[in-house]
């Protein structure tokens, strides 16, 4: 009777453990995809963070979110039935699919180009430094003491 | 007053026009050897005039608006006769003619004073308040035939007006757009000296040296701009976020990124003549982009939350936007010999380097957003249709490249001019390199855990790099102040403030970088965001985080502006009572309108949120949700910081003659070695 009852206790406490982390589970991914589509009223905004007073979309999102992350269905099925839905603006951000794609190199591209090219004419200029034209007498020294005063004075 | 508003935008439009021709008729004559000394100053004359003619228009606009005059068709959709006077002040900025009408203002108040101070150099003032004019022209077109602030109602004049967008009737939105106005406007006086000095082939950088205080002060007007706009985001929209990255919040964002590189690479001209194709070319672009903003949001061509209704000046700004970058490339392959640098870049290890980087970065984020900004057009060309560029692409992709960009600003100082050695780098990065280290560990036994999440691992990215960058900065006043304590037997306080005030932009300088460190910190703090909704009758709680939260009552009240619900918490952290909030949401009646005014409780740790979301009808309870924001109120602070060191830059530094220890330091300094180390101290 005890071992039956040591069982009982354990198997509620796995389940209901097992049933608060699904929950969990449930709102973490609920909070995830909420956060990655947009509230499709015009307000501009994420739809969990949609704001907008008898907004007559955000609510009922919301709820097909709530459904759809407790059905089992995977992330992208769910965005996927949302972008049919609601079209592709639905989603907060360019998928990595296609076109899309693009919108997420050509910065990194840009950024990593303008770098490479940066180290280029910097090697080049110093690979081809000029030899100094060699000015003799005061008129020199007051070159020098000028460029000093400018390097300097900042 | 809208006969005089309208007459004096005309004269205004007339007296622009003048100023540009007779002005570039001097300028053409001038450098022909003609003598054209009167007619130059009749054109500058013409130019203070405008001045006194668009503020004439502007106080024909307010003076309507105070009065009620809703013949006038803007005063009559932007006011109300119950909208509060200062209020009625800002319905200047609120609509789309009255916010041109304020912008022509502003730029015929920078070019008054820019033509007021023509002796500085008559000669490149005079070409700068020649390209001036031809800026204020374009507005006072639009102004006069596409934009008009005084058009009159048709048809009978309704007894009252359509009132004030309630989410502008906040404090701070009667200077938000002010301040972001002269952060943008501001920015076309550098650009008409820079490109002034082009077209003259101006030698030297005293053009540079002119219009360094112009920048600073710029930066700073949309820096405080940018920040109040964020500000008001927070306190007023009610969504618990500070920045949305909406297109029109992004428009804002580019010219400051490339003021942001300007500044610090005008220091390698200045010392270094180097890079002055590329000063020429930020600054230009830095006009350019305030202008393209413009041109996003008037034009409809992205959707923004900000954004006027769709209207054809869109395509003006277009035209203007071409014309600008005809002009200024059409200068540049003319002259662009002039701009030769006087030096090369000698080491990848060099603090030249550092600023051509940290100026490739600041790029690559304005070229990021940017980009993002404008793939939905590009999208719907390519694609056929449209994609929603929104926050999740932009914190993806710029919060990296701030990381960098905070990187360079910790390891920036500690690199000598020209060169540094592997050994000096060791010894400068010791102490700050230990601190990023140090917080880093201390982050981590507190409970950050980056592996588990990117956005705590950027949060420990963020913080720790900060620490480097505070650490390097302290480590510049320390050494220094040292120095001079050492020599004038000043405590080190006392030294690092005579320090400060020899070098102020230095600085000052590096008070800014500690400004941004204390706001990257702040934005860190997202990464902990906490947030809860819930349902909320008499005398029922919630909890979030340490708090509770009780409703103690939920009420209404009446006024002629608007009525106002609201809810009455009584609030508990850890047990102990903190005080009352009172989250409450307004319903103006001119406007038909409802506004969030949402009760923070804010605490250097982290702000308590609320908002009343709205009542379920079903059971009658107010919808109260609340945030957990850490760290917000470091945003805030740092901006306060950021705007300090501007200012002490922008102070004269004290003569190198007061300070008689210059004199026993001197021949140490001349008997080092041209790379020797303690250049970089020094520099």
């Amino acid at each position: 009777m005890r071992l039956f009852r040591r069982f009982s206790t354990s198997l509620l406490t796995v389940t209901l453990s097992v049933l608060l982390l699904g929950a969990s589970s449930d709102r973490a991914r609920f909070s995830d995809l909420g956060h990655r589509m947009m509230c499709v009223c015009g307000c501009n905004q994420i739809l969990l963070e949609c704001n907008h007073v008898g907004c007559t979309y955000s609510d009922r999102m919301r709820e097909q979110l709530m459904a759809a992350t407790q059905r089992e269905s995977s992330d992208d099925n769910i965005l996927q039935a949302f972008v049919k839905e609601y079209g592709t603006t639905v989603l907060a951000a360019p998928t990595m699919r296609g076109f899309d794609k693009v919108a997420w190199i050509m910065p990194f591209a840009v950024f990593v180009a303008g770098s490479l090219l940066a180290i280029i004419v910097i090697r080049n200029w110093k690979n081809r430094r000029p030899a100094h034209a060699v000015v003799h007498g005061p008129q020199a020294l007051d070159h020098y003491r000028e460029q000093a005063r400018r390097e300097t004075s900042l | 007053m809208p006969l005089f508003g309208s007459f004096a935008l005309l004269f205004a439009l007339v007296l622009s026009a003048y100023s540009l021709v007779f002005g570039a008729i001097a300028l053409r004559q001038q450098a022909v050897g003609i003598p054209s000394d009167r007619l130059a100053e009749t054109a500058r004359r013409a130019g203070i005039a405008i001045w006194v003619a668009v503020a004439g228009a502007a106080f024909a606009l307010v003076w309507s608006a105070l009065n009620n005059d809703f013949s006038v068709a803007y005063i009559l959709h932007h006011t109300n006769r119950d909208l509060p006077t200062p209020y009625k002040f800002a319905a200047l900025w609120s609509g789309q003619e009255g916010s041109l009408l304020f912008w022509a203002l502003l730029l015929s108040t920078y070019g008054l004073v820019l033509r007021l101070r023509h002796k500085v150099d008559v000669k490149l003032t005079a070409h700068a308040s020649t390209i001036l004019a031809a800026v204020q022209l374009f507005f006072l077109l639009l102004l006069n035939f596409a934009a008009r602030p005084f058009s009159l109602v048709t048809g009978s004049i309704p007894a009252d007006g359509n009132g004030l967008n309630p989410l502008l009737q906040y404090p701070e939105m009667v200077i938000h757009p002010p301040m972001l106005y002269l952060g943008y406007v501001g920015f076309a006086v550098p650009f008409a000296f820079a490109l002034g000095a082009l077209i003259m082939k101006y030698p030297g950088e005293k053009w540079i040296h002119i219009t360094r205080r112009w920048t600073m002060v710029t930066w700073c007007f949309l820096t405080c701009g940018i920040f109040l706009g964020a500000h008001w985001a927070y306190s007023v929209l009610g969504w618990g976020g500070y920045w949305g990255w909406d297109p029109v919040e992004n428009a804002s964002f580019f010219p400051w990124l490339t003021g942001t590189a300007f500044l610090h690479s005008v220091m390698m001209q200045e010392k270094r003549g180097m890079l002055k194709t590329w000063n020429v070319w930020l600054i230009f672009s830095t006009f350019m982009l305030s202008i393209l903003g413009t041109f996003l949001t008037r034009s409809g061509v992205v959707s923004s939350v900000h954004a006027f209704a769709q209207s054809s000046i869109g395509e003006w700004f277009m035209w203007f936007l071409g014309i600008v970058l005809v002009v200024c490339l059409y200068f540049y392959v003319r002259n662009r010999d002039h701009l030769r640098s006087e030096h090369r870049l000698e080491s990848l290890l060099s603090r030249e380097s550092s600023f051509l980087f940290q100026n490739l970065v600041l790029l690559a984020s304005c070229f990021a957003i940017l980009w993002g900004t404008l793939f939905p057009v590009l999208s719907e060309w390519i694609q056929g249709h449209k994609v929603t560029v929104g926050p999740p692409f932009f914190n993806r992709v710029n919060i990296p490249i701030a990381m960098f960009l905070l990187l360079l600003t910790g390891v920036g100082p500690l690199l000598a001019w020209r060169s540094t050695s592997w050994a000096s780098l060791k010894r400068n990065f010791a102490i700050p390199v230990t601190a990023a280290v140090v917080t880093a560990i201390i982050l981590m036994a507190f409970g950050v855990r980056p592996w588990e999440d990117a956005a705590h691992f950027y949060s420990l990215m963020a913080i720790s790099l900060g620490a480097l960058v505070t650490a390097t900065i302290v480590s510049e006043f320390v050494r220094g102040g040292r120095v001079i304590a050492r020599h004038t037997g000043q405590n080190l306080l006392a030294s690092m403030v005579t320090l400060t005030r020899r070098n102020t932009r230095r600085y000052g300088g590096y008070i800014v970088h500690f400004g941004v460190v204390v706001i990257v910190i702040g934005l860190a703090g997202a990464a902990f965001n906490q947030q809860k909704e819930q349902e909320l009758g008499f005398h029922e709680q919630m909890q979030i985080g340490p708090y509770t939260l009780i409703c103690d009552n939920y009420t209404q009240e009446d006024n002629p502006n608007y009525s106002i619900e609201y809810a009455i918490l009584n609030v508990y952290k850890n047990g102990k009572p903190i005080g009352q909030m009172f989250p409450a949401k307004k319903f103006f009646k001119a406007s038909q309108q409802p506004d969030t005014i949402v009760a923070n409780h804010s605490t250097p740790i982290e702000d308590l949120y609320v908002i009343y979301a709205g009542k379920n009808l079903d059971s009658d309870k107010p919808i109260i949700k609340v945030f957990i924001n850490p760290l917000v109120m470091w945003i805030w602070t740092g901006v306060w910081v950021l705007i300090f060191g501007t200012v002490v830059a922008m102070i004269p530094p004290i003569s190198a003659a007061a300070v008689p220890f210059v004199q026993r330091v001197r021949p140490t300094a001349v008997a080092l070695p041209v790379h020797s180390e303690p250049v970089e101290a020094g520099d």
